[in-house]
């Protein structure tokens, strides 16, 4: 512990001088940092004079009604070393994922924290916070709401990772049987920064921390709360494929001639016009890919309520009266046709190989 | 993966898919005609510009490969050289599992980051003093062991 006091004085520069880490490969990495934070790259120069100075702050990252795959997204993140480094940069103070301390003793750490850095923290939420019934979800018997109230009235700035933090996600999706809120629904005198994402992409989580320390302010956001830099343009408005969306080309299956031929994948549900993320660019695992790349549709996971959009392969502006019937219905009927829906999904995938047939949107929606 | 039955993919049709490519041929174009004018620089990020599969590769190869090839060993490999177009580099930085993390054009007439660092130096003096002197000194001790002995 005194060892990481000493080391919250120093600068992030000498932190990595002091391990070793040359002026050349700190140079590499403002430059893999300017890319991840989709900044020019004339800006390296500035991002190294900034990081040079730059403290590590303090964070406090609280996970509420989640699945955890945020911070696996996070951790998983490609760029190892970078990220490792991001994570040198600050001083986590509290994650009960991560921290190897559990109930009383973490939740003093906590507490510790909160009290040296009042009003300079950052706190990190991912999840939902459920409203109906505190027991729904406590952290060492302490329900979500209080934690949050309690957590954030020392931090300089919030950080909703994940669109159930930021927009209440699957937990709020119907019938919200939790009563679950997003953080902005609860909290008003903050500023709160959404990053939100199913997961997010992990250069996006870390590229808002990045940001805040290289400039020690909160990035530009939009109507919704979320960073320009990330989420500033559509799907559609940088995906590949848009070309063929231009032409009128589309894929009607998953596996006719124009599926194959790469073409626009509006017609099998794709939500890329209407959701606002890095995906396009930034891509995934590394760069690599993005699931448009991979031939599906976008899902949307960065807007509000897109568990609720009426179907994952319904185009956006076709009706989806056939959807909410089969909803109605196996509601009012129940597990039994929850179990017979299930059953016959199966007879039809068996006779679907058997016949080599095609699979249709249809078939994916039953 | 050459099973006959498996479905057969074409997703990279000719390099005019996203018409990003020949754009950013003539921004390089005219990058090196400001680095002659002028002797500015200009650094292009291939990762902030959205590229069909194949794309990148055909900007990658249309540049070809020039006279300088340097292999960097900071904090994961980077590779760096000088296309057949002089004044034009690409630099890729990997990290240490090999995936690129960032890989951008560069018009300059030689990289920042091949260029020895202040810092490095002032280190890298102070190491070298240190190690003559320890080599002095136990070269001392050895001489003055010897004579004792
Ligand atoms: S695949 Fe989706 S995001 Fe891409 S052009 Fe078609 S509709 Fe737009
Ligand atoms: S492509 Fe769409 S659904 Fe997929 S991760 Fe990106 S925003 Fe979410």
């Amino acid at each position: 512990m005194t060892n990481d006091l000493s080391r919250k004085d120093k600068t992030l520069g000498e932190t990595l001088r002091s391990q070793g880490i040359s002026r050349r490969s700190f140079l590499k990495f403002c430059a893999a940092t300017a890319s991840m934070m989709a900044l020019p790259p004339s800006m390296i120069p500035t991002i190294a004079n900034a990081l040079e100075k730059a403290r590590r702050p303090s964070v406090i990252w609280l996970s509420f009604q989640e699945c955890t795959g945020c911070t696996e997204s996070l951790t998983r993140a490609h760029t190892a070393t970078v990220e490792s480094l991001i994570f040198d940069s600050i001083s986590l103070d509290y994650h009960h994922t991560l921290q190897a301390a559990a109930g009383h003793a973490a939740e003093a750490a906590r507490e510790a924290a909160m009290e040296e850095n009042n009003g300079k923290y950052l706190l990190v939420v991912d999840g939902s916070i459920p409203l109906d019934n505190p027991g729904y979800s406590t952290i060492a018997g302490i329900s979500n709401y209080d934690m949050l109230m309690d957590t954030a009235r020392g931090a300089a700035a919030i950080i909703s990772v994940g669109t159930c933090a930021a927009f209440g996600g699957i937990p709020h999706a119907k019938p919200n049987p939790t009563g679950a809120v997003s953080v902005s629904d609860i909290i008003k005198d903050k500023p709160i920064i959404n990053v939100p994402g199913c997961p997010p992409i992990p250069v996006v989580i870390t590229g808002v921390l990045t940001h805040f320390l290289t400039f020690g302010t909160i990035p530009e956001l939009d109507n919704l709360g979320r960073p320009k830099t990330f989420y500033g343009q559509s799907i559609h408005d940088r995906c590949y494929r848009r070309p063929f969306y231009d032409k009128g080309l589309f894929a009607e299956t998953f596996d006719d001639e124009g599926a194959r031929l790469g073409w626009c994948l509006y017609k099998l549900g794709c939500k890329g016009p209407t959701s606002y993320n890095a995906c396009a660019t930034t891509k995934w695992n590394g760069g690599v890919s993005f699931p448009i790349e991979a031939g599906h549709p976008c899902l949307g996971c960065s807007e509000p309520d897109f568990w609720d959009g009426g179907g994952f392969y319904k185009a956006i502006s076709m009706p989806t009266e056939n959807i909410t019937k089969t909803t109605i219905y196996a509601a009012a009927a129940g597990v039994a046709v929850g179990v017979a829906v299930g059953a016959t999904g199966r007879m039809k995938k068996a006779s679907a190989s058997k016949a080599h047939q095609k699979v249709t949107i249809d078939d994916l929606e039953k | 993966m050459s099973d006959a039955s498996l479905p057969q993919f074409n997703i990279q049709i000719g390099n005019d898919l996203t018409w990003n490519v020949q754009p950013i041929l003539h921004e390089i174009r005219h990058a090196l005609r400001k680095l002659l004018e002028t002797g500015e620089s200009s650094i292009i990020d291939l990762r902030s510009i959205p590229l069909a599969p194949g794309e990148e590769e055909t900007i990658i190869d249309t540049l070809g490969c020039g006279e300088v090839h340097a292999k960097l060993n900071a904090l994961g490999p980077s590779e760096i050289y000088e296309t057949r177009f002089t004044g034009v580099w690409l630099i890729t930085h990997f990290n240490e599992e090999s995936s690129i993390i960032g890989r951008f054009i560069e018009i300059t007439r030689f990289p920042d980051i091949l260029k020895s660092q202040h810092e490095d130096m002032t280190i890298a003096l102070d190491q070298l003093e240190q190690e003559l002197e320890h080599a002095s000194l136990s070269d001392q001790n050895e001489t003055e062991a010897e004579t004792n002995t």
